[in-house]
């Protein structure tokens, strides 16, 4: 009816921005848990930079996937709580598309952070130099995967007790292609076999994602409100 | 065009896990009139307002706007009402005015609106202070004030004056008349002697039926 349909959208990614930013906690926190759990591997697997350099993406990866996972149950609790799950499924934003902006607003501050972070990392545990292009790119393309299909196990586990244990449960099987092909892509372009078809597979994962997560996710929140 | 609106509900049940909060209720709303809900805890009136709302379904009958029932088009639905729940829904990171305006941009109504929506319930001094600093009754007004701000035919309001002084109580009655005498249809669920326009009562009586009388 109104012109609600791209300005929920916009509202609602304005709004989970500027609380991202008073709060600040969130990104704090999920760099902060990337950057130890990544440090502890050299303390765990021995410092011999042939061993760091070979494991390196893996290494990456699991941390980026576990950071993610850390703040995904927080993606639609606090609006669960204080009652705005109601009014925003009464309001004439479609349910997917308030999904999607919030998804939008937790990646620019949980992903893009770990994105940009990760390169500094990389040169802390040895990876080849030619590794580095793949891993940005698989990283910029993979994070916002781990967002959309965390977003559907974080509206399924609305209500429950314990949710974040579940919600482990429930999505970290889920982000095992992802992890695959992020990994694979570092490896073949740190041996000179070229990256590409990973990262297309990335992409197609991400589109995939895009677009059915927001509508499967947008569903459970409803069913979460009833 | 408005005053022609109407909201009637048949044969309404509505299962909350395994118990039969009401079955069989009926009611019918034109435009202009408020339908006060009353009835003890647990009666159903929460339930009947978020079925009003569309967050649920009914177990069993029918809710029509206009003759149409809402299933059939959910997104009109959602586009004609507006819903205050139990809970308040306020950020406490967010300013006053940041809370109201994010309700009145996702609802796609005009910006300046919301200043006035402001002054209605008393709070365009606190306008620039963070929500966490607000009291309770504070924290309602400001839920309140969205009904201010946007515009919408039926409003659902579930007690809407917990926690509200008395003047504040006055300026809800003002806010309901005044979305009344402009055709709009209001269901509120109170436990106060709220003076409502029409004056037509829907009482739960708990257990699992309902009456209507004008």
């Amino acid at each position: 009816m109104k012109s609600a349909w791209g300005g929920g959208f916009g509202a609602m990614l304005r709004r989970d921005l500027r609380l991202a930013l008073r709060q600040g906690s969130d990104t704090a926190t999920v760099l902060a848990f990337f950057v130890i759990v990544v440090s502890l591997f050299p303390f765990g697997v021995g410092a011999e930079p042939q061993t760091l350099s070979a494991i390196g993406a893996g290494i990456l990866w699991v941390a980026a996937l576990l950071a993610a996972l850390l703040s995904l149950d927080r993606l639609f609790q606090a609006d669960y709580d204080d009652g705005t799950i109601d009014y925003l499924l009464a309001s004439p934003a479609a349910p997917s598309l308030i999904v999607l902006a919030k998804c939008a607003a937790h990646w620019l501050t949980t992903g893009l952070p770990l994105v940009i972070l990760s390169p500094l990392l990389a040169l802390l545990l040895n990876m080849p130099a030619a590794g580095f292009p793949a891993l940005i790119l698989g990283l910029a393309i993979g994070t916002p995967v781990l967002t959309l299909v965390g977003a559907i196990g974080a509206a399924l586990v609305l209500g429950a007790r314990r949710g974040g244990v579940l919600l482990s449960l429930l999505i970290l099987p889920l982000y095992i292609p992802v992890l695959i092909f992020g990994v694979a892509a570092v490896e073949a372009a740190a041996t000179g076999r070229g990256a590409a078809p990973h990262l297309l597979l990335l992409g197609a994962l991400c589109l995939a994602a895009l677009a059915l997560a927001p509508f499967v996710a947008g569903a459970a929140l409803r069913q979460a409100a009833e | 065009m408005n005053s022609a609106d109407r909201l009637e509900c048949r044969d309404l049940a509505c299962l909350r896990g395994e118990r039969l909060v009401f079955r069989k209720l009926a009611l019918s709303l034109a435009g202009g009139a408020a339908l006060r809900l009353v009835g003890p805890n647990g009666s159903g009136k929460s339930s009947l307002l978020r079925l009003l709302a569309g967050l649920g379904r009914p177990a069993a009958g029918t809710i029509a706007w206009n003759g149409a029932d809402i299933d059939g088009d959910r997104d009109a639905h959602r586009a004609r009402l507006l819903f205050l729940g139990h809970q308040d829904a306020v950020k406490p990171w967010l300013t006053v005015a940041e809370n109201l305006e994010f309700w009145s941009a996702l609802h796609g109504a005009p910006a300046e609106r919301a200043v006035s929506a402001l002054e209605r319930v008393s709070l365009s001094a606190q306008r620039n202070l963070p929500a966490r600093f607000l009291s309770q009754g504070q924290r309602r007004r400001l839920a309140l004030a969205r009904f201010a701000a946007i515009p919408a035919r039926l409003w659902l309001l579930d007690e809407p004056t917990v926690g509200l002084d008395e003047a504040s109580v006055s300026a809800v009655e003002a806010l309901i008349a005044g979305h009344c005498a402009v055709g709009g249809l209001a269901v509120v669920s109170t436990h106060l002697a709220l003076r409502l326009p029409g004056e037509q009562t829907l009482a739960l009586d708990g257990a699992g039926a309902g009456a209507c009388a004008a």
